[in-house]
């Protein structure tokens, strides 16, 4: 037996605890270890000022220029025009339509309402009606507010809704003819995807503003915004119909054939078979064109109408409120990466919520 | 009842309109009808409203007088040089930003791709923040920041912020010394094109060996002093045929030089930081494509880490990379024609945006700008294709 005391031995090695993560993550080596210093002592230098030109010197409150006095941002440029930015040349008095397409359309993005049926029929069909209704006016005793007075969010949001309500359908009809054992059918449908995905979008809404006016028989007036929206949506919709044909190529062959054997017919095996299975293996590449669309959405400023960007742009050039140009972009990429980001943490989450499998 | 074949009908049987063959034929000639008629409908409206405008088609608006100055020209032009020429300047603007993109944008989007898949928790943050950051920005506002916000706000000429006394911002873009090469350096060339041929066959004969004997040629090391050396030796040799026109302030500009567009420089930036995130998470994606298992049996072979990464993870992280970035490659080149918003006179601003509206010549014009990307498009997906036709795993 033994009369003295055991040793004291090292404590065991941290692996747990603030210090074990640092250690795993950050200093795990001394190449490690140098990164880590380096990039720490960069984003230091990097994202003090600003912070600093954002938040901290930045003027926040007031009504003229006269508020700008700090060395920092200047954010009274963005709240002056606040209403501007949101609803374009909307007529004032009229704005409490907007809000309610804004309200109904905020209620609809909530995941999982109840009565899932009636509200997804209600968001394909009613709500563009309601929408289409209350924003161009002209019926019901409301006064008609022509879309040259559109702009800012509210234009912006209304090109990307349309967009992508249109798109889909067409891009879903075009994957299909595209997989048909039709020649004729298949030949179109390849020959529109590959001519649309082949140009830039830019040329596309110039040949839409001084094209689709020489196509339309003579005296008719097409409307600039429809013009651009019909662009957007055949553009869009070849990007999808890509999008969809993937996933419809990942659908076994056995699917569609145990239906025909059941005696369904083409559009119920597509409708009840394949499609739902497959436009679910697609979410992340559908929402990804969505994405892209709304990011795109941005380009009809090249063609003179006053999408958020565009009404952004036009107050940089006020007199009065010269070399605020940081400011403005700042706060319009704000907005839009809001927008992409959460569309994009959105299709993560349903992702999530459909995946079946194991 | 218990013979349920008579129930069904045999082909050739029961009402036509239930033969899939004749369904198929009615569908694609109610097609072909639907699609003749639509198209002759906007022929014919075209003709109609062409007429009524006054306005002649055909292409012989492109011999005639441009009349306009185009800011950077990479080939001969004035104003007195015809429409097709103005059509040759912009395509080549066009293609030169395309290409300056597309060797940043591969960089940047290699380094913060392999950053992302860095076991140090800062650095791969920092990537997954910089990918997060700019492809959910619009790539039109990121162009007019970099332009208006940035570029247009440095200081005049004499005020220009200076890098090493060779490089020069200011308001007017960039000013940068400029090679001056005398008729010998032509050898340069020369020598430069012998030691990548002798590579090339370098590597050739170094593959043979190996399947041969089993031993393997540094063809890697010898091939990178060939390329470089030979070049450098031709250089000396010939007498340092090169001169450098270097900038330099006289009133209130740069003489010498080089300079560039801050239009250039605004839509290059844009375009490379843009496209990069977009490559980075290919790149992502790609190497994390590759099974672990792989890796672990190269190891358990005794491959050391450099040749693992060559010649076992590469490979296959770029039969998953190599389509996806070209395609980025081709969104690139199609963005570029964003530059008109911001005034660089790609092909989309001085053809389809000054000649159309000087000439009115709208569906010619636009028909040749979308032919000039399509035609890219198409030959880049061949070349895709043929790739992927290459090195397809060959399933047996």
């Amino acid at each position: 037996m033994s009369s003295d005391m055991i040793a004291a031995r090292p404590a065991p090695d941290q692996r747990h605890g603030i210090v074990g993560w640092l250690r795993a993550n950050l200093f795990s080596g001394p190449i490690n270890s140098i990164v880590t210093v380096v990039v720490l002592a960069l984003l230091v230098r990097l994202l003090w000022p600003v912070l600093d030109w954002a938040l901290i010197d930045a003027d926040w409150v007031g009504s003229t220029r006269q508020a700008c006095t700090g060395d920092g941002a200047c954010w009274v440029f963005i709240s002056v025009r606040l209403n501007q930015i949101v609803y374009g040349f909307y007529p004032e008095a009229m704005r409490w339509r907007v809000d309610i397409v804004f309200a109904l359309f905020a209620l609809l993005a909530i995941p999982r309402l109840p009565f899932k049926r009636i509200v997804g029929v209600f968001a394909l069909i009613g709500f563009p009606v309601i929408a289409w209704v209350l924003l161009l006016g002209g019926v019901f005793g409301l006064t008609p507010v022509p879309t040259r007075q559109w702009g800012g969010l509210m234009l912006t949001l209304t090109i990307a809704a349309v967009g992508i309500v249109g798109s889909l359908p067409i891009g879903v009809l075009l994957a299909l003819g595209r997989r048909s054992k039709m020649p004729l059918v298949k030949g179109a449908s390849v020959v529109f995807i590959e001519f649309w995905r082949g140009v830039p979008l830019i040329t596309v809404l110039f040949m839409a503003s001084v094209m689709l006016p020489l196509f339309a028989p003579a005296g008719t007036e097409f409307d600039k915004l429809l013009r651009a929206l019909i662009g957007i949506m055949l553009f869009w919709s070849a990007y999808m119909a890509e999008v969809v044909r993937s996933g419809l190529q990942a659908i076994p062959t056995g699917q569609g054939e145990a239906g025909a054997a059941l005696g369904l017919s083409y559009w119920q095996r597509m409708g009840l078979i394949i499609l739902p299975q497959a436009l679910k293996l697609v979410i992340p590449g559908i929402v990804n064109t969505f994405i892209a669309l709304f990011k795109d959405t941005s380009l009809v400023l090249i063609i003179g109408l006053f999408d958020l960007l565009a009404v952004i742009q036009s107050g940089l050039t006020d007199s009065a409120w010269l070399g605020f140009a940081i400011e403005g972009y700042v706060f319009a990429a704000l907005v839009y990466w809001v927008f992409c980001f959460s569309m994009s943490r959105y299709s993560q989450y349903i992702e999530r919520r459909l995946h079946t499998g194991h | 009842m218990l013979r349920p074949s008579s129930s069904i009908p045999r082909r050739g049987r029961g009402p036509l309109w239930r033969d899939p063959a004749v369904r198929a034929l009615a569908t694609q000639v109610i097609l072909l009808i639907a699609l003749v008629a639509v198209i002759g409908l906007l022929i014919h409206n075209t003709l109609v409203n062409l007429e009524a405008r006054g306005i002649n088609t055909g292409f012989g608006f492109l011999d005639g007088r441009a009349g306009f100055p185009i800011s950077q020209t990479l080939i001969q032009y004035t104003s007195d040089s015809t429409y097709g020429r103005t059509f040759a300047v912009g395509l080549l603007n066009t293609l030169l930003v395309s290409v300056l993109g597309i060797v940043a944008a591969t960089l940047i989007g290699f380094l913060v791709g392999i950053a992302r898949l860095s076991p140090n928790w800062l650095l791969a943050r920092l990537a997954a923040c910089y990918v997060e950051l700019f492809r959910n920005i619009p790539l039109l506002l990121q162009i007019l920041f970099w332009y208006f916000a940035v570029l247009r706000s440095l200081p005049s000429p004499r005020q220009s912020i200076s890098m090493f006394d060779a490089f020069f911002f200011n308001v007017r873009g960039m000013v940068m010394p400029a090679p001056e090469t005398q008729p010998a350096f032509v050898a340069v060339w020369v020598a430069l094109l012998v030691a990548i041929v002798a590579t090339v066959g370098l590597v050739i004969y170094g593959r043979r060996r190996q399947a041969a004997t089993g031993r393997a040629l540094p063809v890697g090391w010898i091939g990178t002093m060939l390329i470089i050396g030979l070049p450098i030796v031709a250089y000396f040799v010939t007498g340092r045929p090169l001169n450098w026109s270097v900038p330099e302030l006289g009133g209130f500009n740069f003489r010498g030089g080089m300079h560039v567009l801050p239009e250039l420089l605004a839509l290059w930036l844009a375009l490379s930081i843009y496209t990069a995130a977009f490559i980075a998470e290919i790149v992502r994606s790609g190497i994390q494509s590759v099974p672990g298992g792989q890796t672990e049996a190269a190891r358990s072979l005794s491959l050391p880490g450099g040749l693992t990464l060559r010649r076992i993870v590469l490979p296959q992280a770029m039969r998953v990379i190599i389509p996806q970035i070209t395609s980025q490659y081709l969104n690139l080149t199609k963005n570029s024609s964003l530059a008109t918003a911001i005034g660089y006179p790609d092909l989309v601003a001085v053809f389809a945006g000054t000649t159309l509206n000087q000439t009115g010549q709208a569906i010619e014009i636009i028909a040749m700008t979308m032919a000039v990307y399509l035609i890219i498009s198409l030959v880049i997906s061949l070349l895709m294709n043929i790739y992927n036709a290459r090195v397809a795993l060959r399933e047996r």
